[in-house]
């Protein structure tokens, strides 16, 4: 294991999977984002005045992620395509079979606008030593990811704080009550 | 036309004011169409089994991407839309689940101009259910300084987030 872990952290600060969303931004997302949170932002809905504020419609700045998620299939794939790949490499080089999030940072620059096609790349920022939470034994690890649009300029970035775990069973043969 | 006047400026704002509270009563539609909303395919998001026996936790729960949606719902609803999102960060304690009762919460923590004139507010929100706080946040969001100003128009040196 220390032989992984060192291999693993050699990782840190360089840039991997760099890829191009498979679908430009749309407004259908949008529109299906906001809905599910019943966000009435004008800025969304009114044509008239994202055109006085925004030059145009835009899309939430939090949906940065969502422009990145593949589809859940597509044809001639034969293996699933998992967002935020670093994150699982590191569950499956550290046998950590389960994970979860924790922290997650987002800073906004140029607006995203409808039809933008954006480019991602995830940098490793740091992996922790072993630690006990009420989840299990695991590491906590911080991922970068930087999304650009097609002009180059940086539209966000995202850091995100995964903690990854094996359940233990206790002396009652229980896993705990996990996250709830 | 007439510029549409920003609802909130920064001039309005003072440390310490209060944002209204937002409640909302989460069903399993509200974590499974925020789930969909965010491509976020995976199974502890709309299959209470997968969430339970693999999760360890008691019921399907809402994702990472659709809370911070509705925090940028929260700060917006109080903004209007000339309010423009620098920065956010959560932290997720507990998982918010169908049946819960969402409330969220915010102060605001800070008021500055930054060097470029921008006018900066730092909030801190919290989400709870019972009075638990199951995720905090800090929010940055520029508002405009006066009602000819427009944070959206700032790009480059003058965009700070």
């Amino acid at each position: 294991m220390t032989a992984v872990i060192d291999d693993v952290r050699a990782l840190i600060g360089v840039p991997q999977y760099e890829e191009t969303g498979e679908f430009p931004v749309e407004r259908s997302y949008v529109w299906t984002m906001c809905a599910s949170v019943e966000n009435g932002n004008l800025l969304f809905w009114d044509d008239d005045v994202a055109a006085e504020i925004t030059d145009g419609p835009i899309a939430p700045p939090t949906m940065l992620s969502v422009w990145f998620r593949p589809h859940h299939w597509a044809p001639g794939r034969t293996e699933a395509h998992l967002p935020l790949k670093v994150h699982f490499d590191l569950k499956e080089r550290l046998g950590l079979p389960e994970a979860v999030m924790t922290d997650n940072t987002m800073v906004f620059h140029e607006p995203v606008r409808p039809g933008d096609v954006l480019t991602t790349s995830q940098i490793l920022r740091s992996v922790s030593d072993e630690k006990q939470t009420k989840l299990g034994t695991g590491r906590f690890w911080v991922i970068d990811v930087q999304y650009t649009n097609q002009r180059g300029e940086i539209v966000g970035v995202e850091s995100y704080t995964g903690f990854g775990y094996r359940r233990e069973a206790g002396p009652d043969g229980g896993a705990g009550e996990g996250a709830s | 036309m007439s510029p549409l006047a920003p609802v909130l400026v920064f001039g309005d704002v003072a440390e310490g004011d209060l944002l209204p509270s937002l409640h909302h009563e989460v069903t399993a539609t509200t974590v499974v169409l925020g789930a969909l909303a965010t491509r976020d395919w995976r199974p502890m998001h709309h299959d209470k089994d997968f969430a339970v026996e693999r999760n360890g936790t008691k019921d399907i729960f809402l994702n990472t991407p659709n809370q911070a949606a509705w925090f940028e719902r929260y700060v917006t609803d109080w903004t209007g839309p000339h309010g423009r999102l620098g920065r956010v960060v959560f932290r997720m304690r507990d998982s918010v689940f169908p049946g819960d009762t969402m409330v969220l919460d915010g102060v605001v923590s800070e008021v500055a101009l930054d060097d470029t004139g921008c006018g900066w507010v730092g909030l801190d929100i919290t989400l709870s259910v019972e009075g638990d706080v199951k995720s905090t946040c800090t929010a940055r969001v520029a508002l405009p300084v006066d009602d000819a100003d427009n944070p959206w128009r700032r790009g480059g040196d003058r965009w700070k987030p």
